[in-house]
């Protein structure tokens, strides 16, 4: 699709130019300039468009934090939620923020074990967003159990009748899946950072900075017997994130689908909500990197290739998503089980009909299908507006699930349209202001791009660099080379 | 113990390298010229220095295997612990012993996995004797480049086959500029 066919190439030479790799880093950069670049961010004073959108989203933040302890207070009654829509807005935005996190762990690990060099320019700032969607999500199921003192029941402790929790429930896996990749996803990158806290260490000009950077880069000196177990720890953190972020969604998604609500009881969902997760994940990836490359001149670090591989990720997890919407559908026809067909019949034109037709249909599916065009992909408004529709997309999904699910069930007598309230409301975007505000505030405390690792993707990194002009002329494109 | 006329202690003898493929070259003259207590610095770590340096593959997995196992079998105390002997509740008509295990199977993953990461993370650490704030190679001026584009070898004074003019003679050999010794304080 990329545009008219070409004439067939002139020359031998002409066939190899048009082959040959394009470098992750753009204009030859130096080890120097990355460096120099990349610290900048963290080191100059914040600019003035930093302070006006933090004041916005720590406002909205704190406002959603006063309605969370509204809420805890006053009690679960201030939200929509009424029988039978007793999960709503709160477990839609639970799976929502759970959801985006996974985007950040696939690039860092996923494609880290398919030696996927690109992904070092994008890594560091995914990890952050997965670490900060995920302490969003945690808010919910804490705050939804409606007596918060009691949240400690999450724990695998007996209460006080010394009755234990039930370990074959699906929440209970939800507890012990949500943690450990909070945990994990920490651990991970914070191994990440040190060397690059060293680098900010070495650079430091004022004593507190270069106390506390150095305090954090335990002393890291970059010697090769430490890069050794270095490295290997990060392929194994690698290697246990891999199947931790597939699972964290397929846990999630039993929550759902362990029950006997019509359209929540499939088989389907946990390779759904696994795509579905990384789809929308991505493009809360692209919704914060292609503001942030533009603002901070990292066009040389996030090139357009980046931005054509993320778009084709989306492309790709959309089309997965796709088909299991339509697969849904068939099922509910196939089975031949009323509650099922009606509950999907309900989903296109019930109350949330509406909800179905733009977010669903138009943002999730149809939306990222202009990622076929290279065109599309390379234009970095259509990236952002397609990354929006699937932000948006991502959201009605959960909700059509969860409440479009429950609001009819089997009783027509029971049934009830829920409706959200200024709590509900505000709280969801109090929480869009958490995670804007702690991802402003790490792109100012911390360095956004990976230095280290984006330097391995120079052809001067490469030991063999300079023995023949092959290794000169072909940067390291593509291909991880580091262990 | 060798000791400058100034009364410091020598650390090691240290060069710096232009670019990785000469810091990798390097690593091998000083591997093949048989010495054991040296090391090199990079901003990033360099494809196929372990063998150019002469050292293996890391046994960290050991650690890491042994923290997964170590969580697995926490998970299978905590579940079957509590639900087939403390306290045995019959829920969602599932069975209270062993055959209940499918649905003891995600908690025994994710402590498994809970705790293999934590081992990797403490391994790295310990394993490189990190946290370590000072070390004599910080005292070098030029060192502080290794974080950004800087590539530098030392060969520590403590190793048997180290003399002041041979090894200045090796770096020298092999491309190191701004030789120097290093300090231990």
């Amino acid at each position: 699709m990329d545009g008219a066919p070409a004439a067939a190439p002139a020359s031998v030479e002409e066939a190899r130019q048009r082959i040959a790799h394009v470098p992750l880093v753009l204009n030859r950069r130096s080890f120097n300039w990355l460096t120099q670049r990349i610290s900048e961010v963290v080191e100059q004073p914040a600019p003035r468009w930093w302070w006006v959108i933090f004041t916005i989203t720590a406002s909205a933040a704190t406002f959603g934090i006063f309605c969370i302890g509204y809420q805890i207070s006053t009690g679960v009654g201030t939200w929509g939620n009424q029988i039978p829509v007793g999960w709503a807005w709160d477990i839609t935005n639970f799976v929502f923020w759970i959801g985006i996190g996974h985007a950040g762990t696939l690039i860092s690990a996923i494609l880290f074990l398919l030696r996927q060099k690109w992904r070092t320019s994008i890594n560091r700032s995914a990890e952050a967003m997965t670490l900060f969607a995920v302490i969003c999500a945690a808010i919910f199921p804490g705050i939804h159990v409606g007596r918060f003192w009691m949240a400690w029941y999450l724990a695998p402790m007996p209460n006080n009748w010394g009755i234990w929790q039930n370990f074959r429930s699906a929440l209970m896996w939800d507890v012990f899946a949500v943690s450990t990749y909070f945990t994990v996803s920490v651990l991970f990158w914070y191994t990440g950072l040190v060397p690059d806290l060293a680098t900010l260490r070495d650079r430091a000009t004022t004593r507190i900075r270069k106390f506390l950077f150095g305090i954090f880069a335990l002393g890291w000196r970059g010697s090769n017997r430490h890069w050794r177990h270095y490295e290997m720890a990060y392929l194994l953190l690698a290697g246990l994130s891999t199947p931790l972020v597939l699972s964290v969604h397929s846990v999630v998604s039993f929550d759902f689908a362990s029950t006997v609500i019509p359209t929540w009881h499939t088989t389907i969902f946990p390779p759904y909500f696994v795509a579905g997760a990384i789809f929308g994940g991505f493009a809360m990836v692209l919704t914060l990197l292609l503001p942030a490359r533009a603002i901070f001149k990292l066009q040389d670090v996030i090139t357009p290739q980046h931005v054509d591989k993320m778009a084709k990720v989306i492309l790709l997890t959309g089309s997965f998503v796709g088909y299991a919407y339509a697969m849904e559908f068939f099922i509910a026809w196939y089975s031949g089980d009323h509650f099922e067909r009606y509950a999907f019949w309900n989903r296109v034109f019930g109350p949330y009909w509406w909800y179905w037709w733009f977010g669903m249909l138009f943002c999730n599916m149809l939306s990222p299908q202009l990622f076929w065009f290279r065109w599309c992909r390379h234009n970095v408004l259509v990236v952002f507006f397609v990354a929006m529709c699937v932000n948006a997309g991502m959201w009605f999904e959960r909700f059509i699930i969860i409440a479009g699910g429950l609001a009819r069930d089997f009783l027509p007598s029971s049934w009830r349209v829920y409706y959200p309230t200024w709590v509900d409301i505000w709280t969801y975007i109090g929480t869009i202001g958490i995670f804007t505000s702690l991802f402003l505030l790490f792109i100012r405390f911390l360095p956004m791009i990976a230095m280290s690792e984006v330097k391995t993707a120079t052809p001067e990194a490469d030991p063999h660099y300079g023995e023949s002009p092959e290794i000169e002329s072909l940067p390291a494109g593509g291909k991880e080379r580091t262990r | 113990m060798i000791t400058t006329p100034y009364g410091h202690t020598v650390y090691a003898m240290a060069a710096e390298y232009p670019s990785a493929a000469a810091l990798y070259e390097a690593a091998k003259h000083v591997r093949d010229a048989g010495f054991r207590r040296w090391d090199v610095y990079s901003p990033f770590p360099i494809h196929g220095m372990d063998d150019a340096m002469g050292i293996g593959k890391s046994w960290l997995s050991g650690w890491v295997l042994f923290g997964g196992i170590s969580g697995f079998l926490t998970a299978a105390l905590i579940e079957f612990g509590p639900s087939s002997i403390l306290y045995p509740l019959t829920v969602h008509g599932k069975p209270r012993g062993f055959f209940t295990v499918p649905a003891f199977f995600p908690i025994m993953f994710e402590l498994t996995v809970l705790f293999a990461a934590f081992s990797a993370f403490f391994a790295w650490q310990i394993m490189n004797r990190l946290p370590r704030w000072n070390h004599p190679m910080f005292n070098w001026d030029r060192f502080s480049r290794v974080t950004n584009d800087g590539f530098f070898l030392a060969i520590e004074a403590r190793d048997p086959r180290f003399t002041e003019n041979g090894v200045y003679e090796l770096l020298e050999q092999t491309g190191g500029q701004h030789i120097t010794i290093v300090h231990e304080d």
